[in-house]
């Protein structure tokens, strides 16, 4: 590389290649291509509520205590003044009114966690119905949809630390869960919780170090992972003029995207520190300290569980019992048997694409639309609506109570509901691909295709005017 | 006249019940349990609206029908307020759940009815007093015994056969009375289970569930992780999608793409 006294980049490379001699692989790197496309970004958007995760996460485990011994609330929250609380529970309303910038720490973390999950299902959405799961990023696939249930995990954890009412009654069912496991449900679920529920004092320590340590080391390596391979293979590109197989048409590294990138880094924690400081999120002071002697009616998950919650409450009931043993208990059905069939779904995928749907084993680098491929785009669109129903079955009992619809009718209305969409889903979304397959029309950005005139010479003529009409929609 | 005038004041004061002097002319100026007789006229009033308006369900001297409507002999004064103040009765139709709407009739009218249920004997209308209950009691006693349908924020719900109403409206002495009474499937809690202190505790912290602070921010209607989860999606997901669709594709200005055939940006 050429530098003058103005090449800051060239600088840097020579001053890291000086020491280790790492010249060849900077210039890689920064001649690395990304396609423009902004549905690549939105995996970057889930990295970056990562970074803020990890960066609020750490000055919050700075002063919450996780420790579930009782003690008596004298802190600077009036309300509570004089109850038993436990020791968590008081560190974090410690941390919301007596750590200066605390309550926003604790706000910014719990919005970005909401975000950093949502970040990853719409970049699993882009994955499915674009086929960017196919052979070669099979691998990463997998790793992707190992990061999802991880998060899930994550901040199910996160949401279980502080103690408050919410917390606990979400332990209770996952300690529900855990016991239904069939033949092991009992010794699993006692061995985690270090005795019955709720359980031991380790257990609290045990979710930390899962919550603080354990999780977050194995998504940040796994996200190193993700990164290293997608670099290896190059990122997969939407067809186009110039777009090969073997090819990326796109924006390096330097000078570029990694501006870009920064740009969407900024735009992410800005959005999250403002939601943090003005929205209110998980206010436990109001949710009151957890004992197992009480509850609250309307207590919810976190949304990226709701879909297990919809399918605790949609299961019929249903038990095996076999010579005086309840060898199936109601709860696996609905907490372990369907988020198990979801995710062995997805990671099926791959493998289920390539000997069912496209019966396809080659080699893609360039992706589908999801017209491109209708009955994928529709069995995808299918297995959403379904989940999609469970759901909102979890939620919708707030919203049929503001019309007095009883809880037993939904209930029904929810059962038929998960049999019916999906079939209805699967039917329209393939004929909205298969009609868009035949107009070539983007249903956003118009058509993009151009209109070749042929002249009296006998050459070809590109149509002036449609161009322009494409450049404009564009 | 005057006396029904001041009545009227000591009721209103007596419904925010927030100040001891309040609580006092509130005591002077309700029947005391000691002495529960209502002027004679007051109950012939209240008799006659009763025979037009309630006997229909509730018999024509209030003892019930059978399969229809109970007797409210012994139910008290305390029973009809609360019913006749929350808009809970009349019912639509004897099957249907007693909902809270606005009163069916006027303030004047009420005292009448409740003057002539409270004729035939039992509890009076109780005296709550929130300012003398302990807000960290409050919250204990609700989580204990009043979250697991109402909601810790008093925000009401659905249990199965019934829709558990919001607190939102509920004033001190209501809660108080419904405490006592247990409206359709809600429990009943006697002087055994809940104290007059404890009450007084009770209808404090729901006092101050009406009134949340909101420390954190833009309150979404604190229900928890409902219209949280719906923020995430609707307001910051949305956001995201918006700056990923601007920054994603800012090409035009970079020299590096090659151009793509056909002239299309």
């Amino acid at each position: 590389m050429n530098h003058t006294a103005k090449d800051r980049p060239g600088d840097a490379v020579a001053f890291v290649d000086e020491r280790l001699g790492a010249a060849r692989g900077m210039r890689w790197l920064m001649d690395y291509v990304f396609p423009d496309h902004w549905s690549f970004l939105l995996g970057e958007i889930a990295l970056y509520s990562f970074v803020v995760l990890v960066l609020t996460g750490t000055f919050l485990a700075l002063f919450f205590d996780p420790d579930t011994t009782q003690t008596v609330y004298h802190g600077s929250y009036h309300a509570l003044q004089g109850q038993s609380v436990s020791n968590a529970y008081a560190s974090t309303l410690h941390i919301s009114f007596d750590v200066s910038g605390g309550l926003l720490a604790r706000q910014v973390h719990h919005w970005a966690a909401l975000v950093f999950v949502a970040a990853i299902t719409l970049h699993l959405l882009r994955i499915v119905f674009t086929g960017a799961f196919r052979k070669p990023r099979d691998i990463n696939y997998f790793i992707g949809v190992t990061l999802l249930a991880l998060a899930i995990l994550e901040g199910f954890a996160g949401y279980s630390l502080p103690d408050d009412l919410l917390s606990g009654m979400g332990l209770a069912i996952a300690w529900a869960v855990a016991m239904s496991l069939p033949l092991i449900g009992g010794p699993f679920a006692t061995a985690l919780w270090g005795g019955r529920f709720p359980g031991s004092t380790a257990f609290e320590s045990r979710l930390f170090i899962a919550h603080v340590f354990l999780l977050p080391a194995i998504i940040g390596g796994l996200i190193a992972v993700h990164l290293a391979i997608i670099m290896r293979q190059r990122h997969s590109q939407f067809p186009g003029p110039g777009r090969r197989e073997d090819n990326v048409v796109g924006t390096p590294m330097w000078p570029g995207y990694a501006l870009r990138s920064l740009g969407l880094f900024a735009a992410v924690a800005a959005l999250l520190v403002l939601m943090g400081g003005l929205i209110q999120i998980n206010p436990v002071w109001l949710w009151g300290p957890y004992h197992p002697y009480i509850g609250t009616n309307g207590a919810q998950p976190d949304w990226y569980l709701g879909w297990l919650i919809g399918a605790l409450r949609l299961m019929p009931n249903l038990e095996i019992h076999a010579f005086g043993h309840t060898f199936v208990p109601n709860p696996f059905f609905g907490g372990v048997l369907f988020p198990g069939i979801v995710f062995g779904l997805l990671y099926a995928l791959p493998w289920l694409d390539r000997r069912f749907i496209s019966r396809d084993y080659r080699r893609h680098d360039l992706l589908e639309r999801p017209r491109d491929n209708p009955r994928r785009s529709a069995l995808a669109a299918a297995l959403l609506s379904a989940v999609a129903v469970v759901f909102a079955a979890g939620s919708a009992d707030r919203l049929f109570f503001q019309f007095g619809f009883g809880y037993e009718g939904a209930v029904w209305f929810f059962r038929g509901a998960f049999l019916v969409v999906p079939v209805i889903t699967y039917l329209v979304t393939k004929r909205v691909c298969a009609g868009l397959a035949r107009e070539q029309a983007h249903p956003l950005r118009g058509w993009s295709g151009h209109v070749v005139i042929r002249n009296r010479s006998g050459g070809f003529d590109a149509d002036a005017e449609a161009i322009e009409l494409d450049t404009a929609e564009r | 006249m005057r006396r029904r005038l001041m009545m009227m004041v000591a009721l209103g004061c007596g419904a925010l019940a927030l100040t001891d002097f309040a609580a006092h002319w509130d005591a002077s100026a309700t029947p005391s349990p000691t002495s529960t007789a209502a002027p004679s006229g007051l109950v012939a009033q209240g008799h006659a609206l009763f025979d037009s308006s309630c006997a229909s369900c509730h018999g024509l001297s209030a003892q019930g029908i059978s399969g229809r409507a109970p007797s409210l002999h012994g139910v008290g004064a305390l029973a009809a307020d609360f019913y006749l103040q929350t808009g809970r009765m009349p019912l639509p139709n004897p099957k249907a759940q007693p909902l809270r709407t606005s009163p069916a009739f006027s303030p004047s009218k009420i005292k009448a009815l409740v003057a002539y249920v409270g004729s035939f004997g039992g509890p009076d209308i109780p005296t709550v007093q929130p300012s003398r209950g302990s807000l960290a009691e409050g919250q204990r006693l609700f989580g204990l015994d009043c979250a697991g349908c109402h909601t810790i924020q008093g925000q009401g719900g659905i249990v199965t056969g019934a829709i558990v109403p919001a607190l939102n409206q509920a004033t001190p002495r209501q809660v108080g009375e419904a405490v006592r009474i247990g409206p359709y499937v809600m429990p009943r809690f006697g002087e055994g289970e809940l104290t007059g202190t404890e009450v007084n505790s009770l209808a404090r912290y729901i006092q101050s569930i009406q009134h949340p602070d909101n420390l954190g921010g833009w309150g979404i209607g604190r229900i928890g992780p409902i219209p949280e989860g719906m923020v995430a999606w609707l307001l910051a997901a949305a956001a995201l999608l918006l700056i990923a669709r601007l920054l994603g594709e800012r090409t035009s200005e970079q020299p590096e793409r090659p151009p793509r055939p056909g002239g299309g940006a």
